[in-house]
């Protein structure tokens, strides 16, 4: 008999889905399989892909005790495809066919709004991995290194969750999509990633912290509102994806706290109470607080960028049709139909920004970015209890959703992050205020020297307060290899 | 929507379009400016397009051709990131009355057809260079052109999403072309025409969607490098320097349109307007030297321009105008002459834009859905283009003999060369040789007697007038013709004269006119499409089209 909770290792895949039953798709994933491992190899600098690192890896579905951790070489690590285990009976929770039992195929007159949510989903993951992969080169500990790449492979087996789903499901079109998801590459002039966000550059362990705890969190929006789909099969791969998710921003939240930390003892230890006494505290070999919400800023707004347009006919249709739901969608108490409801959307009229309602089915996207606004404002408060305790006088604050957007009603207008519509001048002149400048990102670079050494942190960051997986602190969570 | 549409604009007026000339490479970029929709209700988002946004094209293509002959090819592309052009905008056509949408996909259609005109006639060659999505209308855009590029980034691709995702048809040209120019298989173009996300890459030049894909570093290169190419082996001769079109002498009134050659009289009442072109109103130009010296003062050019336009505002403005009445006013050797210069010099580049101007506005009004009539009275001048009137109506009345207390020169017909090959229909063939598509041998009889001015019993008997009338039946005989057409189901008029007035063979032209969007317009009053809960009124709302299955 199959087992679904455990991971089965009789195939080169570790998967839970009977893949060794499965043999089209097996052959068409093992096919698949050198292309991706190709990938990886050129991607990461080779010393680390020679390197021993402390990696978790899923060897069950069962939410208790899924991962176990272990040394290994990163092109060894156990990618595969794992679902959450079956709802008995489930049924789609909304649209026009709710109610109705949940698809355990692909109804066909959904087939190509399905492919694309997954491509564009799939899209996103080894992005991620390419905007990162110099980071290594600067870690500023091994602690934070064996993150990075925790981070990374995780990553990498999230697309390989939504290969498997393009290769069972789609058939020749959903097998060359998934070649096309390794043909395209973050940046790239002549095949970039689909999302604006995923072709920008993580130039820094900071930006690396902001990025996976502002837009993995767009990640982790989307996953969810994957998780509600009337699809079945994508509902349970989004499901445990989003168990590996929650570590992505929990790396950037104490990231980004942990930096923090640094600046804060730095300035206390030397008797700086003044928060914008930014020279002297870039003295002491951390970052500033202003800088920090630079970058909070910039992060943030791409960010918001990928929910899309705030009124959208694809997500209407994806939610209407059972395909992409809303956040916790059981947990709303509505009719989850939304053919009469509103939902109130911000436009800007006559040179003012307002909200309108708007039948809620189009709002879906803006809907979305309200639930991941709240979400992400969680952490931001836990960054401002640190520095209150510390008794430096300064607030980081999410700026206003029309604050440099580059998509949706906002892209039209420059907006300074109180919300106050600018002229395009005035937006110029000013910008250097708000968004990391050049003169910015190089002070930040020049702190970005590796530290490899056991227990030990670069300067503008803090040891974090437990380690992975109750790991003592000097823990050596990556054997370098330095050959 | 009862704002009056004009169709006349220029470049300093664009809100749509940029060009950049340089030499014969003219770069065309489509800028859709979303604020910037000819009526309210509706942002021309992604590129996407309406009627205003089409008049420029149109004027677009048409100065090319007059204002710019240096040009040999035109880069069509967009200047937008990440989209080339979304198509024609979907919440305008969801609120468009029927009538708006019929009118709309026409010129549409007509102005996709001088993409193709400007390098058959003229040799001015339309590629088009494609990034980013490139869906429905924006695809038949691409289509209208002769070569297409598209970069392969594994995301840009060519759709004709109209099917499933609206429930319409790709109806500016979009099916036609894709088996009539592009060959594509209909098995192939059948898979093509029901996938949303269209064909990208290779797939793309392999089932003949498109000529050439290149990688994004390479593109912009390969686009300057191809229309390079393409311009030195182009054998449209060296010009110069065109003439301006410069702004038509037009003036509205209650009751009609006043133009120089042209005047517009609108019959209320009666459900008619009255065309009344009046002939050259000096001699013809010298030599060719002069005829450019003149530009678009001269007769020819000036009279095409504003019976073009003419057309246009009766067709858009004035929908209640059942009946079009041609009449013209003159001396039909001072047409002949006009046109005679520019017949004896074919081979130069303005005698040639002209002539085949002419050509396109009697196909305009060929394809205008109204009764059409031509009424020749005395003092006329139905002479080599104006002649051409008489088959393009679908009847004719003619003043036969002198009439009590009329001391107008006696009403004449007069055929030109031109009459034999310079004006011809969609259907390629001339309105001499469709209308006697049964006796060929007729055509070649008429050649004897180019330049005679024929009265009215020899035009009857020639069967180039439907019927000629002397004073006692004049009156009567026309006003009953009028009385019975204005009391006929317009819809019915509009397809009967459709059908009657293409025989013979069937051309793309004529398919895209005929078959196409006469399909397109049927589609276009079904529920499945426009009902309350068709797919073109759900659009946007995330609540898909409700289909009545049954198969009609």
């Amino acid at each position: 008999m199959l087992d679904l909770i455990n991971v089965s290792y009789d195939t080169q895949i570790p998967n839970n889905v009977g893949l060794s039953e499965d043999k089209k798709v097996l052959k068409a994933l093992e096919k698949w399989h050198p292309g991706y491992i190709n990938w990886w190899n050129d991607l990461i600098p080779q010393n680390f892909q020679e390197s021993m690192v402390y990696l978790r890896t899923a060897v069950s579905v069962d939410p208790k005790g899924w991962a176990k951790f272990d040394y290994v070489k990163m092109p060894e690590y156990r990618w595969g495809v794992l679902l959450a285990p079956a709802v008995e009976d489930r049924k789609i929770p909304m649209g026009e066919h709710l109610g109705e039992k949940a698809w355990q195929e692909v109804p066909g007159e959904y087939r190509n709004m399905l492919k694309r949510l997954i491509v564009i989903q799939g899209d996103t993951e080894p992005g991620s991995v390419e905007q990162q992969r110099f980071l290594g080169l600067t870690a500023p500990s091994l602690y934070d290194m064996r993150n990075l790449f925790q981070v990374n492979v995780e990553e990498g087996r999230h697309l390989w969750a939504m290969v498997y789903l393009l290769q069972k499901y789609f058939g020749r079109d959903g097998r060359e999509e998934a070649n096309d998801l390794l043909v395209r590459s973050s940046g790239s002039e002549d095949a970039p990633r689909m999302l604006g966000a995923f072709n920008e550059e993580t130039p820094d362990w900071l930006s690396f912290f902001m990025f996976t705890y502002f837009t993995d969190r767009d990640g982790k929006m989307q996953l969810e509102s994957l998780a509600q789909s009337g699809f079945d099969p994508l509902s349970r791969t989004c499901r445990f994806m989003l168990t590996e998710e929650a570590h992505h921003m929990f790396v950037g939240e104490t990231g980004v706290g942990r930096t923090i930390q640094a600046t804060i003892e730095a300035m206390n230890a030397n008797g700086i109470t003044d928060p914008y006494d930014i020279n002297k505290i870039r003295d002491l070999g951390v970052i500033d607080l202003p800088t920090i919400q630079k970058k909070l800023n910039l992060h943030y707004t791409l960010s918001l960028d990928l929910f899309g347009q705030e009124v959208s006919t694809n997500a209407a249709n994806a939610f209407n049709s059972g395909i992409k739901g809303r956040y916790m969608e059981q947990r709303i108490d509505d009719d989850h139909k939304l053919n009469d409801a509103t939902y109130p959307v911000t436009s800007i009229k006559d040179g003012k920004i307002l909200t309108e309602d708007v039948p809620a089915l189009t709002a879906i996207n803006m809907r979305l970015r309200d639930d991941y606004v709240r979400d992400a404002a969680g952490g931001v408060g836990r960054w401002n209890k640190l520095i209150a305790k510390s008794g430096v006088e300064f607030e980081l604050k999410l700026p206003h959703e029309g604050f440099h957007r580059q998509i949706g009603v906002f892209s039209t207008v420059a907006i300074d992050p109180d919300g106050n519509i600018l002229s395009a001048e005035d937006w110029q002149k000013r910008q250097g205020e708000w968004l990391p400048t050049k003169a910015d990102g190089d002070f930040i670079q020049s702190l970005m020297v590796p530290c490899f050494e056991p227990g030990k942190y670069a300067s503008w960051i803090a040891a974090p307060k437990v380690g992975i997986d109750n790991k003592p602190g000097d823990y050596e969570y990556v054997k370098l290899h330095m050959a | 929507m009862t704002k009056v549409i004009d169709f006349q604009t220029d470049p300093s007026k664009y809100r749509h379009w940029k060009i950049e000339y340089n030499g014969p490479i003219a770069w065309l970029s489509m800028d859709v400016d979303e604020k910037g929709g000819l009526f309210d209700g509706y942002e021309l988002k992604l590129n996407s397009y309406d009627l205003g946004v089409d008049i420029e094209l149109a004027d677009v293509v048409q100065r090319m051709r007059f204002e710019h002959p240096e040009v040999k090819v035109v880069v069509m592309r967009s200047a937008k990131d990440k989209v080339f052009c979304a198509g024609a905008n979907i919440r305008m056509l969801g609120g468009a009355a029927h009538a708006h949408k019929v009118n709309f996909c026409k010129f549409t259609n007509e102005t996709r057809n001088t993409f193709e005109a400007a390098q058959a006639d003229s040799g001015q060659n339309y590629i088009c260079a494609v990034k980013g999505a490139c869906a429905g209308g924006g695809y038949e855009l691409a289509l209208a052109c002769n070569h297409i590029m598209l970069t392969d980034d594994s995301t840009s691709s060519v759709a004709l999403p109209e099917v499933p995702l609206l429930a319409v048809l790709p109806g500016t040209g979009g099916l036609t072309r894709v088996t009539d120019k592009r060959k594509v298989r209909r098995d192939l173009a059948d898979v093509f025409c029901s996938i949303e996300e269209g064909v990208k890459g290779k797939r793309a030049v392999q089932w003949r969607l498109v000529d050439e894909v290149f990688p994004n570093s390479s593109f912009d290169e390969k686009v300057a490098e191809r229309a390079q190419v393409m311009a030195a082996e182009s054998g449209k001769a060296d010009v110069a320097e065109g003439i301006e079109l410069t702004a038509l002498s037009r003036s509205f009134a209650e009751d009609g349109v006043s133009y120089s050659t042209v005047e517009v009289a609108l019959v209320r009442e009666e459900s008619r307007a009255t065309i009344t072109i009046k002939g050259p109103d000096a001699d013809a130009p010298a030599d060719m030297d002069a005829f450019t010296a003149n530009g678009a003062e001269n007769w020819m050019l000036r009279c095409a321009r504003e019976l073009d336009d003419a057309i246009l505002h009766l067709r858009n403005n004035e929908k209640e105008l059942g009946l079009i009445e041609f009449q013209t006013q003159g001396d039909p050797e001072a047409v002949l002459a006009h046109e005679a210069l520019l017949l004896g010099n074919r081979d130069h580049w303005l005698a040639n834009e002209v002539l085949e101007y002419w050509k396109r506005v009697l196909k305009r009004i060929d394809m205008t859905s109204r009764s059409l009539v031509a009424i020749v009275e005395h003092g006329s001048c139905f002479a080599g283009p104006l002649a051409e009137l008489l088959w393009a109506v679908d009847r004719s009345y003619m003043m036969l003999e002198e009439f009590d207390g009329d001391n107008r020169a006696l009403a004449t017909v007069t055929l030109s060369t031109g009459n034999f090959g310079t004006y011809p229909m969609g259907n390629d063939l001339t309105r001499l040789q469709t209308r006697f598509l049964g006796t060929p041998e007729q055509v070649e009889k008429l050649k004897s007697s180019i330049g005679e001015a024929l009265e009215a019993d020899d035009a009857e008997e020639l069967g180039l007038i439907t019927y000629a009338y002397d004073d006692i039946d004049w009156e009567d005989e026309v006003r009953l013709f009028m009385e019975e057409r204005a009391s006929f189901s317009p819809d019915a008029m509009t397809g009967m004269e459709a059908n009657l007035r293409f025989a013979g063979p069937e051309t793309m032209e004529t398919r895209i006119f005929g078959r196409l969007t006469a399909w397109q317009n049927w589609i276009f009053q079904r529920p499945n499409a426009v009902g309350e809960e068709g797919a073109l009124q759900r659009y946007g709302t995330g609540v898909r089209g409700k289909y009545n299955m049954e198969r009609v």
